[in-house]
């Protein structure tokens, strides 16, 4: 039994806090909407025709359950470095067979439920490499609501692909020049257009992060991930993994695979952070090189100066291009229940390749940052033990990108 | 309140004007903005996520910001200011993470000696106001809280709970210098809030022109000008000080004679 005055799953407490964390950072306009919004989501959570209508659509749009997959060549491959016994196995979680090939759309369909039991008419969202856009693009299709998505002008150059699917699925793509012109601006642009459109607005945003309620209630729809994992390995193996390894960038995936995890204490968690061209250089890890502060609606683990300024963030990964990082991950970070991991844009190609390879699966740049953990782990875990890795999302959006880091020409 | 804001506000409606800080020569736009008439003056605090603000402060921020404007510099300009004007109301408005960085204490402690009399923290609401309302008021300076066409009747009590200086109303639910909210509907609004609280009631966002100032200005007790002068910065870089100082003449005249009987 869960003794709930211990557990690490109780969290943000009723003003949204996560330890220091989280919180509601917001203009006086949208404080109205923000609380609104969390009683309709306490509403919903205990309405079981929402949850039906939620399971219904992860089931039959989406394509859940995503299979956990036991990684037996990369396995072995492992094995033959590691020392005498170890190398544990190695399994995935294919979030990446999803619907839109990523979990973004778990957050999507949940929050699309809500914009439409609170009556709004018109979506908004902002995106880093594509991801969440396309997948806000794409529920917004399915329920046919007008959806506008903030991208930074410097991504929508090197998302070709996905800018042309969200225009395919009917959403206005807004591209956002100001500041550095990536994650950061766009999200600033979607809370701009959001506090002038309050009255019929609803903006899906893409991450563990923002005012609360957001944080948890991301989470809360990508809990599906953890949970059927959970009962996946359970039954495949019966017992439990000895670690879970995830991408963070705000950390929506990682905290939706650990989340259902938080009080098996025998289930180790790390979350890989984009150490860019390495720490000492440009990079987005911001817990191993920031420090907290207030931005985007929450307090958080933020890349900043001396004063308090946001600095430009930078990885090979757009999805992991973010100054910032889910709050609770943050806690998390602070109490030591998960670790957390820099991996570099170099290291993250390496494991990009080598999945390619030997599993003939192309990861998502993002994923490939978990994997990217796989090499720096395996001594320390024997045969007979288990890691699970989440793959976020595929690779097709990212080949470019890779030819490019290859020197390929295309 | 300090006696700096009850002054400014006791002599009918006041001009409060904006300028980003570290945007042109701010010494000498700030002595312009008080020579032209200006009642109280909010100077803003540069960030590289001005959320709320419009493409005329944002592209401010980013001026500021790129010739390296930083935070001792914000308040070297207020204590400044305050040496040369020592009646004049003096409001620092921003963002939470440039004020909350150091310490709210540190913050407030050297705003207070910089002679600052007020701080309008953007992204604070009032369920956060532990973040740094409590440091704010400890030093002696007002916590100005925004009111705006979204805080209803219920939730009114929460924003005015610890908060001094004036109201600001922020008359259009958006960002800074874009449209401009119905007369009628100001009208409203401040009526709705005088009747809720004894604090001025200052109203800002989208006004750009004295005509829009004089009317705000029959109703309300003050009008808050900002994107319009920041956009004077912008243009005239080093020349500033005269546009300014006439545009700023021209709010004032509007604002303080607005209440006089038509002749």
């Amino acid at each position: 039994m869960t003794d709930l005055v211990n557990s690490f799953r109780t969290q943000p407490d009723a003003e949204g806090h996560f330890g220091q964390f989280g919180g509601r950072y917001v203009a006086e306009t949208l404080m109205p909407l923000i609380l609104d919004l969390e009683a309709e989501y306490r509403a919903a959570k205990a309405d079981p025709a929402f949850k039906a209508q939620f399971d219904h659509l992860m089931k039959h749009y989406v394509g859940r359950p995503s299979p956990l997959y036991y990684a037996e060549r990369l396995t072995d491959h492992f094995r033959k470095s590691a020392p005498d016994g170890k190398g544990p196995k190695i399994y995935f979680k294919r979030e990446e067979l999803n619907h839109t090939g990523a979990h973004k759309i778990n957050n999507c369909i949940g929050q699309i439920l809500l914009a439409i039991r609170m009556g709004k008419t018109r979506i908004i969202a902002e995106t880093g490499a594509g991801q969440h856009g396309v997948a806000t693009a794409t529920v917004a299709a399915r329920f046919g609501l007008p959806c506008t998505i903030f991208m930074g002008a410097k991504d929508v150059e090197r998302q070709k692909p996905n800018v042309f699917r969200m225009k395919l699925l009917g959403a206005e793509v807004q591209p956002v020049t100001s500041g550095a012109q990536t994650l950061k601006d766009a999200m600033n642009e979607a809370l701009r257009d959001w506090v002038a459109n309050v009255h019929d607005t609803f903006y899906i945003i893409g991450t563990a992060a923002g005012p609360h309620p957001y944080p948890e209630l991301v989470r809360d729809f990508q809990s599906v991930i953890g949970t059927e994992a959970r009962a996946q390995i359970l039954e495949a193996e019966g017992r439990l993994p000895d670690l879970l390894i995830a991408p963070v960038g705000g950390g929506s995936n990682a905290i939706g695979l650990f989340h259902p995890f938080l009080d098996d204490a025998q289930v180790a968690m790390i979350g890989t952070e984009a150490a860019g061209h390495g720490l000492d250089k440009e990079h987005a890890a911001s817990l191993a090189g920031g420090s907290p502060g207030i931005l985007h609606g929450n307090k958080t683990y933020l890349l900043q100066d001396e004063d308090g300024q946001i600095t430009e963030a930078h990885s090979i990964s757009a999805g992991l291009d973010y100054p910032g990082i889910g709050p609770e991950h943050s806690w998390l970070h602070e109490i030591g229940r998960a670790s957390y991991l820099p991996i570099t844009d170099d290291e993250a190609l390496e494991a990009f390749q080598l999945c390619c390879k030997l599993e003939g699966i192309i990861p998502a740049l993002e994923s490939a940052h978990a994997l990217a953990a796989l090499p720096h782990k395996v001594a320390e875990y024997g045969e007979d033990q288990i890691v699970i890795v989440n793959l976020s999302g595929r690779g097709d959006k990212d080949i470019f990108t890779v030819a490019d880091a290859m020197g390929v020409a295309m | 309140m300090t006696d700096r804001f009850a002054n400014a506000y006791s002599k009918g409606p006041a001009l409060v004007c904006f300028i980003t800080a570290g945007d042109g020569d701010t010494a000498a736009n700030l002595d312009a903005l008080v020579a032209g008439g200006a009642d109280v003056i909010e100077l803003g605090m540069p960030f590289t996520d001005p959320m709320a603000d419009g493409g005329a402060i944002q592209a401010a921020n980013l001026r500021s910001l790129g010739k390296g404007t930083t935070t001792k510099d914000v308040l070297a300009i207020a204590a400044g200011f305050r040496a040369r004007h020592p009646e004049v109301p003096l409001v620092l408005m921003g963002y939470a993470n440039p004020m909350v960085h150091r310490g709210s204490d540190w913050f407030a402690a050297e705003a207070a000696r910089a002679g600052v009399d007020g701080v309008i923290c953007v992204d604070i609401p009032p369920e956060e106001d532990a973040e740094l309302g409590p440091a704010l008021r400890n030093a002696g300076i007002d916590v100005i809280r925004l009111a705006t066409p979204t805080t209803d009747a219920k939730r009114l009590p929460a924003v005015l709970a610890g908060s001094g200086g004036f109201l600001y109303y922020v008359s259009v639910a958006g960002i800074t210098g874009k449209q401009q909210a119905a007369q009628a509907s100001i009208e409203d609004a401040v009526a709705k809030l005088k009747a809720a609280t004894d604090l001025p009631v200052a109203v800002g966002f989208g006004v750009r022109t004295p005509e829009q100032a004089e009317a705000i200005a029959r109703v309300a007790d003050g009008v808050v000008v900002g994107s319009a002068l920041v956009d004077i910065v912008g243009r005239d870089g080093a020349n500033a000080p005269a546009a300014l100082k006439e545009f700023t003449a021209a709010l004032a005249t509007a604002v303080h004679t607005a209440r006089e009987p038509a002749l």
